[in-house]
């Protein structure tokens, strides 16, 4: 099948490369760009284990084509570490919280809550419910990544004053 | 030196030493284990319930491009020996559990051909292009229908569907209902779950030809007991046969049996000598990973006028599906529906009959609980229906039956023995915690506002971390009474677990790091916990019924306690002082009241490499490590009452739960963040079988819940904020004092919304006893009770 080249930013870093027109943005992430971080749960756009950030704004990579995201620039949940890849502040407050139980959807639980807060950062309980209202989670019964989620918040109005 | 007593880490809420990996994208999960040169699988698989195989051409499709190889049944022929889950158990019919199906597919879903490629997309892409011919057979989808003499069967050589019966029975019930002064009774229906973990199931074989070993990388939740089947299976010794699962997303039950696909891998990757992969994709795992919690149960309890129940009666009819599940057998789910239907009660009289039924259907499995939600249900249900009758309070009905603290050990009317546990205790709890009678007052109000309020207890005991006496696999060739730790202090003094146990997100690497840590003396970051990795312990099974708190914390102590005492003993020569006058306590080891102390570290190179430092005699022989199995023989009783109230929206009729409240007593906490964690996502899986989860089949055995958004499980918008009260009554008899608790949420939801739902609706004379208590249901249940009730009303007029 032939190739097309593309160009996309991923946490900041240039990424170039000759791609199938039909490689998902997932697949293209996962297996070329070797960000594991982004998991794959249902590849049908429900679950949101697959979510990042396009340019901002969160979306599920198992809908979008690699090619579609030619030009554009993801941020991945790598991509919400420190510089030295240890956890960020939106990561340690899952960890405090014990908002994560075997951490497969914790990273599009992550974006969907860093997109949140980067709007927002004094979420009320049925706004955070409303931002992850489309990342499933088997585990926790989302109870504590709500309970992270406002940690992480009251921290950035900490910061913030 | 009191400021080295030992600090207590059971019982501190620690953070979780899995997380940062998690958190960074960095944990490794199957589908982030790469290995080169791997080779993937994509599976043809059956469209129809029950036919013939009549062709399979896959001329075509071995063309395609980066095709290596396909696969039918004829081509594993005689490369495995074909395996059964054979039980002792009487009245029981083995299946096969064929790996490719041959001659006949007996679910739609179940695995043909597997074609193999260089990459999924290419796999996918050929397999399309393989030609089954099917001649269909005739359909076996109502359990009822085909448990019939004359149905279609789905194993000729069984003679029949009905592939377990069983009896639990005390007394003689029929009398007992005869002369009871009130008599309730009905038919119950929980419909088919999935587990539906977030992570697919995959698996990765890799052959080493140079060794002749296979390693299998798999999402499984018991990789000794896959080993195991394996080496028998595959005709390899278990040292050159490892099963390890990494980092797993979920288990639930779903991944805890062994499966077609990891056979097959292994198969094919010995053959071609390249690594192999298998990952499911979400389709797949809808209609092959096991399903659960499906009977049909009708039932009656006898009680006198004060409530007290005289007896109970049950018929449970299972839908197990198409093959009975390796190791567990097709017994797994059903049978416990009826050995723990009497609950935490005294039930004197009791028969419970239940038949275990083949369908045309993916099999059924273990899925958190376990027969228990069921069990659960129906007696919380009666409990209820008996109170409605009798006008007593649910509450007080309970109260009136629950076994009683003078009473323990209490053996049930099937034969179950109750360990002095919590049982009033945590129902006295929720109902104190929820304020109930402020809770009915509220209730009464909004019933005369003319809402639907209302309010659902439900309460139950279960088994957890189950010994050899008790073990979950009776009759099967299987030993889950015990689980093994092998500690040791290496000679840099760093100290390294290993377990045979699998976490799929319990956080055991931090709960047995903890365990370790309190009874060795070092701190918790000192301690590394190896787990889900057959070849770390001889024998261990993995991480299923609640049992590694139990077990794998109980190994961890026995073995700590040796390796402590070790320690000790060469810290006498090097301190000059008694064992008895020597502690550890933060990776310190010291003489009590004195300054003189050692680090682990320091130890270590004394006993390993500073030859000279102790005396030959004691040196020769000696080592820093520790194996110890432990059984706990008997198993826990773990028990816990739920309280829900929950409003239905009149134009909607959907449910919202307005309270929550959990009681419940699992002895010694480790770590009350994840005890925590434990309810909730219980709790929120409990919601899920309640209110919205059903697998539905057509008349035909076509699967219509198929992806995600056609199987709804709970998101946050469904799952309200819970109230948790651990109790700690007595502890258990176990040496760490644990009880199991990771399935309890899902025991007790169902049955406290079916009450909560049936009070709400009790003005108009409706009773939940059909889940998931959908909104179309409701909605049908209403239109139809206002309809009789404006019937009613219009004769009466």
């Amino acid at each position: 099948m032939s190739q097309r080249e593309i160009n996309l930013s991923i946490n900041g870093k240039t990424y170039a490369a000759a791609v199938e027109p039909r490689l998902s943005l997932l697949d293209f992430l996962r297996d070329h760009a070797g960000l594991t971080g982004t998991h794959v749960g249902c590849e049908h756009g429900v679950c949101g284990a697959c979510s990042i950030l396009f340019d901002g704004v969160p979306i599920r990579s198992c809908l979008m084509l690699a090619v579609q995201a030619d030009g554009h620039a993801i941020t991945t949940v790598e991509g919400l570490c420190n510089e030295d890849g240890a956890p960020g502040p939106l990561q340690d407050a899952f960890q405090e919280a014990h908002g994560l139980q075997c951490g497969y959807c914790t990273p599009g639980m992550l974006i969907s809550a860093q997109a949140l807060l980067a709007g927002n950062s004094d979420p009320s309980i049925a706004e955070i419910k409303d931002a992850i209202g489309g990342n499933l989670c088997r585990c926790t019964g989302y109870v504590q990544i709500i309970e992270a989620i406002q940690l992480a918040a009251s921290r950035l109005r900490e910061a913030g004053q | 030196m009191e400021a080295e007593a030992r600090p207590k880490i059971i019982g501190a809420r620690v953070q979780r030493v899995e997380d940062p990996r998690l958190l960074a994208g960095r944990g490794a999960f199957i589908d982030d284990v790469n290995l080169p040169g791997t080779l993937h699988v994509a599976f043809c698989r059956s469209d129809h319930a029950h036919a013939r195989i009549v062709d399979i051409d896959s001329a075509e499709a071995s063309r395609m491009p980066g095709v290596t190889a396909i696969f039918t049944a004829a081509d594993i022929e005689g490369k495995m020996h074909p395996i059964r889950a054979t039980s002792r158990m009487a009245d029981y019919f083995a299946t096969e559990l064929p790996v490719l199906a041959r001659d006949k597919v007996r679910y739609v879903g179940e695995s043909v051909v597997a074609v193999v490629a260089a990459n999924r997309y290419l796999a996918e892409d050929a397999a399309e292009r393989v030609a089954i011919t099917y001649e269909p057979l005739g359909h076996a989808i109502d359990p009822v229908a085909a448990a019939e003499a004359g149905s279609p069967l789905l194993h000729e050589e069984a003679g029949t569907n009905v592939i377990v019966t069983r009896t639990f029975a005390r007394g003689d019930v029929d009398e007992v209902l005869a002369s009871a002064p009130v008599r309730i009774g009905d038919t119950f229906r929980m419909h088919r779950k999935t587990p539906a973990a977030m992570e697919n199931r995959g698996y990765l074989a890799e052959y080493d030809q140079g060794r002749r070993a296979l390693t299998l990388h798999s999402t499984t939740q018991i990789p000794g007991i896959v080993r195991d089947a394996l080496v028998e299976m595959l005709d390899l010794p278990g040292n050159r046969l490892r099963v390890v699962a990494p980092d797993v997303g979920g288990g639930f039950g779903g991944k805890g049996a062994l499966y077609p696909e990891e056979i097959l891998v292994c198969i094919i990757a010995r053959q071609l000598g390249r690594p192999v992969k298998w990952l499911s994709d979400r389709l797949e795992d809808l209609m092959t990973t096991n399903q659960a919690f499906d009977e049909i149960v009708e039932a009656e309890l006898a009680c006198d006028e004060e409530g007290r129940i005289l007896g109970l009666r049950a018929e449970v009819i299972g839908d197990v599906g198409a093959y009975s599940i390796y190791p567990w057998t097709a017994a797994i789910e059903p049978v416990q529906v009826v050995s723990f239907l009497p609950g935490p009660y005294r039930v004197p009289v009791y028969r419970g009959r239940v038949r275990a039924v083949a369908t045309s259907k993916t099999p059924t499995g273990a899925y958190r609980g376990v027969g228990r939600p069921i069990s659960t249900f129906v007696m919380e249900r009666l409990i209820d229906m008996a109170a409605a009758k009798l006008s007593l309070d649910p509450l007080e009905m309970r109260r009136r039956n629950m076994v009683r603290a003078e009473e323990f050990p209490y053996k049930s009317a099937s034969g179950i023995v109750w360990d002095r546990a919590g049982f009033m205790e945590c129902l006295d709890g929720v109902a104190t915690a929820a304020d109930y009678k402020a809770l009915r007052q509220i209730q009464t109000e909004a019933r005369a506002a003319g809402r639907w309020v209302g309010i659902g207890l439900a309460s139950y005991a279960e088994l957890t971390g189950l010994g050899s006496r008790i073990a979950v696999a009776p009759g099967m060739p299987v030993n889950t009474g015990t689980e093994s730790a092998r500690i040791r202090v290496d000679s840099t003094g760093a100290v390294t677990a290993y377990f045979g146990i699998a976490s799929q997100g319990q956080g055991l690497e931090t709960t047995l790091a903890q365990v370790i840590a309190e009874e060795l003396g070092v701190r918790l970051e000192d301690v590394e916990v190896i787990q889900g990795d057959s070849a770390v312990v001889a024998h261990g099974t993995g991480t299923y019924a609640s049992r590694s708190a139990v077990l794998a914390g109980g190994a961890a102590i026995l073995s700590a306690r040796a390796v402590r005492e070790k320690v000790l003993e060469a810290a006498s020569h090097l301190l000059e002082a008694d064992v008895g006058d020597i502690d550890t306590g933060n990776g310190r080891i010291f003489v009590k009241g004195t300054d003189r102390a050692l680090s682990f570290r320091e130890l270590a190179r004394a006993v390993y490499s500073e030859i000279g430092r102790l005396p030959r005699e004691v040196r020769e022989g000696m080592d820093l490590e520790a194996t110890r199995m432990y059984d706990p023989y008997f198993g826990t009783t773990t028990p816990a009452s739920h309280l829900a109230m929950v409003e239905i929206d009149p134009e909607t009729y959907g449910v919202t739960i307005t309270r929550y409240v959990v009681a419940e007593d699992c002895g010694r906490i480790i770590n009350p963040l994840i005890a925590d964690g434990q309810v909730q996502g219980g709790v929120a899986q409990g919601i899920g079988a309640a209110l919205m989860e059903e697998v539905v089949h057509d008349d035909a055995g076509q699967i219509l819940t198929a992806s995600l958004m056609d199987y709804v499980v709970p998101t946050a918008m469904e799952i309200p904020a819970m109230e948790i009260i651990h109790l700690e009554t007595e502890r258990p008899d176990n040496i760490g004092g644990f009880r199991g608790m990771g399935e309890g949420g899902t025991i007790g939801a169902p049955a406290a919304l079916a009450n909560a739902i049936s009070d709400a609706l009790a003005p108009l004379g409706i009773m939940i006893n059909e889940l998931p208590a959908t909104p179309e249901r409701l909605f049908r249940l209403i239109e139809a009770a206002t309809t009789r009730n404006e019937r009613r009303a219009t004769r009466v007029g």
